[in-house]
């Protein structure tokens, strides 16, 4: 266990390094945040009554979600991680004694925490003194913000889970590129990137809510206003464990498998 | 010891005829060719040896480090490691179990006990100074401190590491990242050392560095090293035996005197045999 988290401690520090990317994505985030409010509030004037969240909730949903992107986003890869497989370097990992699983794992769970974490101050900070109608308001209440927590940290190692199934991918197919552009988007559109899940059609939204992708954002972002609560709330942290323990087990074994049948080419 | 016995390996490779039209037909259907990079591989190599493991491109070298190693699976044979069974494809091992990885334990369990540097890639991390890199590896490996102490004293001052050891790999020269490599792979001082093409790209002082501290760590602590390399001077200055593979097999187990004809060059040397075995 300690190597995986000497691993983690190392990837974290390595992300941390990273000033001029984390500044550019501050002010990307904070733009592309209230992009998305004056929309939705345009949304909100024009029909208040069929409006699905309130306009506060909305409004902290948006600002979590750009503060955390890093840590959320299905389209943030480990482009290293990848590449290992593509060009034969990860022979190196399978020279030593450690799981690739366990590693890559604890690697992309490192890397979203530091890209997060120097993302999300300064724009928390910012969202909080924003005007009335903009801003990022505080927490439904103290049980729902240690929910918020709770399930934060699940969204976080079930979107993780997620994309190591896309990495392993990378081990059976040479080139996982193609897999991972169509995932990548097909996650944005289901977790609710674009738009959050309340305002999706009750039907569509049923089903969605049962797949892993709502796992991911959704969950905390809702509970963190109180837009998700009750027995509601408890299905989806259920919900939360299960596809975590369900993409776990599949890309383990997947990864075991894989590691069998590996061909490093070249000299 | 090292035994690998009739170990075999075949790889399938794709091949398709150049232009647009033969692409677009092999979107369809696929033609694979069959090659067979091990047939029946066997040898044995002692405690302490230092060999030197040699052939064309392509001969085979690489697939059988790779083997040893336990990063590729052999498809027949068997190889053991101090007695230790590695592969044993002849075995049922590979029934349905193995999906659940009983090899993979296997192979965590094996490569404790050795260090592999590949010549032509860097398991340094490229972003943190060398001694971050090192410090990861001994938790990776659970080297115990006082051990790690030791080895790292060791290995500073006999590859001169003191300079390099705060720099980020990626600012180090590919003469101090090689030294800087090789630190790596024996800081858990395993008993078995695998150097494919160690000398590989480096200027005259840092491969005498390189052999010279080869040999004394042959010399002190009884390490086995298997060297693949095309550098004949580090053939003639490292190895005690030499293996020759050609088109999959060995061709000929012995010793640098074996080959050496009066006055040629090792290079000359090395060409004629080739030539002698058909397997340029």
């Amino acid at each position: 266990m300690k190597k995986y988290i000497s691993y983690f401690r190392m990837w974290l520090v390595m992300g941390l390094q990273y000033r001029a990317a984390a500044f550019g994505g501050v002010i990307t985030q904070f733009f592309w945040g209230f992009m998305e409010i004056i929309a939705m509030h345009a949304f909100h004037e024009s029909n208040p009554a069929s409006y699905p969240m309130t306009m506060e909730a909305t409004c902290s949903y948006i600002w979590f979600q750009q503060a955390f992107i890093a840590m959320l986003s299905a389209r943030l890869f480990d482009g290293q991680i990848l590449e290992s497989v593509r060009s034969g370097n990860i022979a190196y990992e399978l020279c030593r004694p450690v799981h690739i699983y366990d590693l890559w794992f604890s690697r992309s769970t490192a890397s979203r925490l530091s890209g997060a974490g120097l993302r999300c101050i300064p724009i928390l900070i910012v969202a909080v003194f924003l005007p009335k109608s903009y801003r990022l308001s505080a927490p439904a209440g103290p049980v729902q913000f240690a929910f918020f927590l709770l399930t934060l940290v699940l969204a976080v190692l079930v979107s993780v889970s997620y994309i190591m199934l896309i990495y392993i991918s990378g081990l059976y197919t040479i080139s996982a590129d193609g897999f991972r552009r169509l995932c990548s988007s097909m996650m944005d559109f289901l977790t609710g990137g674009y738009i959050p899940l309340p305002f999706f059609p009750a039907k569509i939204r049923q089903v969605l809510e049962l797949l892993p992708f709502a796992s991911m954002q959704n969950v905390p972002l809702r509970i963190y206003s109180g837009d998700l609560a009750g027995t509601a709330m408890y299905r989806a942290i259920g919900l939360q464990l299960f596809w975590l323990a369900a993409m776990v087990a599949a890309g383990r074994v997947l990864c075991r498998n894989a590691e069998r049948k590996l061909m490093v080419q070249g000299g | 010891m090292i035994a690998m016995e009739n170990v075999c390996k075949s790889y399938r490779i794709a091949k398709r005829n150049a232009g647009f039209l033969e692409a677009c037909k092999a979107l369809f259907h696929r033609e694979y060719e069959e090659i067979e990079a091990l047939k029946n591989i066997s040898f044995t190599i002692r405690d302490g040896e230092m060999v030197g493991y040699i052939g064309p491109n392509g001969a085979g070298k690489s697939s059988t480090i790779k083997i040893l190693s336990g990063i590729l699976t052999p498809d027949r044979g068997k190889v053991t490691i101090d007695g230790r069974v590695l592969w044993d494809m002849d075995a049922s091992a590979s029934g349905p179990g193995s999906l659940f990885g009983r090899n993979r334990y296997r192979r965590i369990d094996h490569v404790r006990q050795i260090g592999v540097v590949f010549g032509q890639r860097s398991q340094l991390w490229w972003d943190v100074p060398v001694i971050d890199s090192y410090q990861l590896l001994k938790d990776i490996y659970s080297i115990p401190e006082s051990l790690y102490r030791k080895n790292l004293d060791e290995l500073t001052e006999s590859l001169a590491l003191s300079e390099l050891l705060l720099t980020p790999t990626r600012q180090l020269s590919l003469g101090q990242r090689m030294r800087c490599e090789i630190a790596a792979s024996l800081l858990h001082s395993p008993g078995i050392l695998f150097l494919d093409e160690p000398t590989i790209g480096l200027d005259a002082v840092s491969k005498l560095a390189v052999r010279d501290f080869v040999k004394k760590l042959n010399r002190e602590h009884g390490t086995t090293v298997i060297l693949t390399t095309h550098d004949m001077q580090d053939i003639e200055a490292l190895a005690s035996r030499i293996l020759l593979i050609g088109r999959g097999r060995i061709l000929m187990d012995g010793t640098l005197e074996d080959i050496r004809r009066g006055g040629a060059t090792m290079d000359e040397t090395l060409a004629q045999l080739y030539k002698s075995y058909e397997i340029t």
